[in-house]
């Protein structure tokens, strides 16, 4: 027997709601021909429900929807309509903003208010901002010679594929979903199996927003066998995908091996935060403990290595420990008090605690911190390193969980040198209140983003994306739109001079 | 050991001096891979052996490169490189000859041509991207009041390129000039079958004073001299131009070494499309070119023609005529159009696809032999009564071999234009604006040519949709693929009254 789309769950507050939990493609909820597959909720280690998953089958039948309806109907949708949609979309989402949250924090762990007043508000920020780009993606005209007239198109490039992780699954989906459709593509999305909740919602508002069936489609599935069915698609034109390096390298592999599609990775990160002797240390401490134990340290661009100048360090672990008590407050994500809610899964719990006996067996210390938090749920404490050197397995491997490590530096180079020493480059900051300081620091770090005097600060405006092995292209602001468009230049000759 | 200087003799009797060693930190060093004999097409005989590049060759030039680049290149200011591009553009000017006299000696293009199009337009794109050098711009982007951010578009450090032998210094100039002009080091290996003009530029770059490791010229084998620059962790991108199979494993050697960015220019199978409202004899002269032009030896040569059935025996009149004007010879008589064709390898592959197209039961209307009895000459070749699915039509033959075929409907022509892997470029003959639009909205190809083709300028971007690759050379938007984006985020401590 198939099993409904429709199941009812049990929050842990006692509200009951309904979710989809079949494949979304062509504007409709229908079966998946690959395994059922349990959702766990991290806080109470319980499954909340069982979704579909895709196979092949299903990941072509998404990709014919999207590849027909692009060809027939929507590269012929004007862009300013295209932008009313998406709008309407955003207003959809602002109106169900805390069934969305509730979702996110259900099936991610996330703290219910973290979802609704950062997650869910900055994807529907995101959706306005790009909804405001879908008529305005401009190709230009070059005068060459007297007797040709040349122009550009910046076109979609048709079918995208995305691949999105568990880390904030409405908010993964909006950096890609965004610029896709205003650029004019059709989509196949793969959410994780961990959290595929929340885009089904996502899509039932998608539906009633008005978008023709086949814009959107969204799917879920295990990586090595959905995810690789779309990235080795003959029919796709690009892959968008946000997650562990090691898959990175595998979709990268798919393509080359398939139909040579474009690629956009967003990797892994070991950002470094460098405070120095004339940092504001009270706010630096404030600002550096939420850049690492922010949505339980499950973020790419975490700043899981601290750099702190020598004369300042035991100050600023005060300072920081004092952060730390303050703001991680752990507990049931749909309390109102929490902060920190568990990590994602046993799997992730297990690594993270591998990594903490890791530590110490390199001779780092414990300052805070270390353990499970309670005996339900995926809870770690928020922990504390110090004395690491930056050659440490924990100094230069992504942990992806509330654990940092501290090390000390003399000079600004070495802090430079010490933040560049990492194959990763996503993110970086320097606290500090010297002009000089702060400008030599963010020309010399190779990471997409440097933040000074504050960390984890987004804005839809601003490009991100790494350099080095965090990977290539950018999500959000202008500089996202060349991503999902290709360039044609037409060249006229004129007979008639 | 062969001595780095060695004499040659060209067909007109003139001796010239040409380098042999690899270009590496601005010294002409002996190399540790095998000699390679370098043969000239026209005569089928050695010109002289030249060094190729081992692993540690590779590795050499590479870290000779990232030493540069961390320690002079980047800090020289962005005039300064114009200056000193420019300065070599010069420089091209004055030894033009020579330059010219080498690509004709080791790639059998004509003298005329070799001087006339290639080097002149080298030295024109060198001068175009000198004027960028000081002008690769960030954005500052207001998002909130108390924060401040701008982008930074920062240089990638050490890039390598692959370029083909089809243009030997013009597809190295493609290369070079914006790669130089974002601020990059670059390790370029150069095609064993052309590899001399590129060491005389070698020289040349010297003498225009860039830097020792700015630029570094090697030569070796695709598999292994090429395979090693491709895995090179130290090498932040590549950028490579030649056949679709090579690039797959670009591709690949990027996936499993540091996921460097990649920018592939690929194979094609451009379409030619000739409406009934064309003027015919401009559509034949230039649909002539379009194919013959370098002995039908360009990744875009437009090797499909489709002719709207009722102007078909018109057209293939002037068409015939426009070929006949074709005159083969020595690269260096004053009067030859095409030469030889480059090496053993491709004489009998494209001699092949001759055989194969009459297999198919196409019409061999023209040409299909060997012209004389020396050097790799095959006379311009013309199938009709081709059919879209035939391996004549789909696959890249790199030769002087068109196929051509008619259609009723101007939609018919679309579709079969598009009926390909590839999506290079492509072209349409016709009168009527509307079809003109229509048509160039409709090809999937990154260039599409209208009533004219294979007409390029150094500032329109040129570059493939599909399985032709992805990334443009030329152009502003190719100053993008050379540089990352880094944005800063200042957050304001003291935001005042």
């Amino acid at each position: 027997m198939v099993q409904p789309d429709l199941q009812t769950v049990r929050l842990s507050n006692g509200k009951q709601i309904t979710v989809h939990t079949q494949l979304f493609i062509n504007n409709e909820f229908v079966p998946g021909h690959g395994p059922l597959i349990e959702t766990i909720n991290p806080a109470t280690e319980e499954v909340i429900c069982s979704v579909h998953s895709a196979d092949k089958q299903d990941v072509d039948a998404a990709v014919a929807a999207a590849a027909k309806c692009f060809k027939d109907t929507w590269r012929k949708v004007a862009p300013a309509d295209k932008a009313r949609l998406i709008n309407k979309l955003a207003d959809l989402m602002e109106r169900d903003k805390d069934e969305l949250a509730t979702l996110d924090a259900l099936d991610n762990g996330k703290a219910f208010t973290v979802a609704r007043d950062v997650d869910i508000t900055d994807s529907i920020a995101c959706y306005r901002y790009f909804a405001g780009w879908a008529d305005k993606i401009h190709g230009k005209t070059i005068d060459t010679t007297f007797d040709k007239f040349c122009y550009t198109r910046h076109e979609a490039l048709g079918v995208v594929g995305a691949v999105i992780p568990w880390n904030y699954p409405t908010m993964m989906a909006a950096w890609k979903f965004a610029p896709a459709l205003a650029a004019g593509n059709c989509i196949v999305m793969k959410t994780s199996e961990v959290t595929p909740l929340p885009a089904y919602k996502f899509a039932v508002l998608v539906k009633e927003a008005g978008f023709p069936a086949g814009v959107v489609n969204i799917i879920t599935g295990y990586g090595h066998t959905t995810g690789n069915f779309l990235a080795c698609h003959p029919d796709v034109s690009k892959m968008a995908f946000t997650g562990s390096t090691g898959t990175g390298r595998k979709i990268m592999e798919s393509s080359s091996t398939s139909n040579l599609k474009k690629l956009q990775l967003e990797l892994g990160g070991k950002s470094a935060q460098i405070v120095c002797a004339d940092a504001e240390l009270d706010k630096a401490a404030e600002w550096a403990c939420g850049g690492i134990f922010n949505n339980h340290g499950q973020s790419c661009n975490a700043g899981s290595r601290i750099l702190v100048h020598e004369s300042v360090h035991d100050k600023f672990l005060e300072l920081f420990i004092k952060h730390t008590k303050a703001m991680i407050k752990i507990g049931d994500p749909f309390d109102e008090d929490t902060f920190h809610g568990p990590q994602i899964n046993k799997s992730q719990f297990d690594k993270i605690l591998k990594y903490i006996e890791i530590g110490k067996q390199e001779g780092a210390v414990v300052a805070h911190g270390g353990k499970r938090w309670g005996n339900k749920g995926y809870y770690i404490e928020p922990t504390v390193f110090i004395k690491c050197h930056n050659k440490m397995r924990i100094m230069q491997e992504e942990i992806f969980g509330p654990v940092v490590a501290i090390a000390t530096f003399k000079t600004i180079e070495e802090a430079i040198d010490m933040a560049n020493d990492s194959i990763y480059g996503l993110a970086g900051a320097v606290y500090t209140t010297n002009l000089d300081t702060a400008v030599t620091v963010t020309n010399e770090i190779k990471t997409g983003t440097m933040w000074v005097n504050c960390f984890d600060v987004f804005d839809q405006s601003t490009p991100f994306g790494g350099y080095k092995q965090s990977g290539f292209g950018k999500e959000l602001g202008k500089y996202s739109l060349q991503e999902y468009t290709q360039v044609k230049v037409v060249k006229i000759m004129r007979s008639n001079l | 050991m062969a001595a780095d200087l060695q004499s040659v003799t060209l067909s007109n009797g003139k001796k010239l001096e040409v380098h042999t060693h690899l270009f590496i930190n601005n010294e002409f060093v002996p190399g540790h891979g095998p000699l390679i004999e370098n043969i000239n097409p026209a005569t089928e005989e050695v010109i002289c052996a030249v060094h190729s590049a081992d692993e540690s060759d590779v590795n050499a030039a590479v870290e000779a490169a990232n030493t540069c680049f961390n320690n002079v290149w980047r800090k020289v200011a962005p005039a300064e490189r114009g200056l000193l591009i420019n300065k070599l553009a010069n420089l091209m000017e004055r030894d033009k000859e020579e330059l010219a006299a080498l690509d004709a000696l080791d790639n059998g293009k004509a003298y005329t041509v070799a001087r006339d199009i290639d080097i002149t337009d080298s030295i024109a794109c060198f001068r175009y991207f000198a004027g960028w050098s000081d002008k690769i711009h960030g954005k500052t982007i207001d998002t909130v009041a108390d924060r401040w951010c701008y982008t930074r578009h920062e240089a990638l450090g050490v890039v390598g390129a692959v370029i083909p032998w089809n243009y030997p210094i013009m597809m190295a100039a493609w290369k070079f000039a914006p790669a130089l002009a974002t601020g990059n080091c670059v390790v370029m290996k150069t095609s064993e079958l052309t590899p001399l003009s590129m060491l005389k530029f070698a020289a040349l770059a010297k003498e225009a004073g860039f830097p020792a490791g700015v630029v570094n010229i090697i030569t070796g084998y695709g598999a292994t001299t090429g395979n090693f620059l491709a895995n090179h962790k130290l090498v932040s991108k590549m950028a490579f131009t030649g056949s679709t199979v090579t690039g797959r494993k670009i591709m690949e050697s990027s996936s499993h070494s540091n996921l460097k960015k990649l920018q592939l220019e690929l194979g094609g199978k451009s379409a030619q499309i000739v409406c009934a409202d064309a003027d015919l004899k401009n559509a034949a002269v230039m649909a002539c070119g379009g194919i013959f032009n370098n002995h039908g030896q360009s990744c875009n040569a437009g090797s499909r023609i489709f002719v709207q059935s009722s102007v078909f025996d018109k057209f293939m009149d002037l068409f015939v005529k426009a070929t006949d004007d074709i005159v083969l010879g020595d690269p260096f008589a004053e009067d030859t159009f095409q030469g030889p064709q480059i090496s053993k390898g491709q004489f009998d592959k494209i001699m092949n696809y001759i055989k194969i197209g009459q297999e198919e039961g196409a019409t061999l209307y023209k040409g299909g032999k060997r012209w004389g009895d020396k050097g790799y000459y095959i006379e311009p070749t013309i199938f009709i009564n081709c059919k879209n699915n035939m391996r004549i039509m789909q696959e890249e033959i790199f030769g002087p071999v068109v196929g051509i075929a008619t259609f009723e409907t101007i939609d018919e022509a679309i579709a079969l234009a598009n009926d390909s892997t590839y999506g290079l470029a492509g072209g349409v003959y016709t009168s009527n604006v509307d079809t003109a639009i229509r048509v160039s909205n409709e090809i999937k190809a990154g260039t599409v040519w209208v009533n004219t083709f294979d007409v390029f300028d150094q500032s329109t971007p040129f570059g493939g949709y599909k399985q032709s690759g992805f990334g443009k050379e030329l152009g502003k938007y190719a100053l993008q693929e050379y540089t990352q984006v880094k944005v800063v985020k200042f957050q304001l401590l003291n935001t005042g009254a």
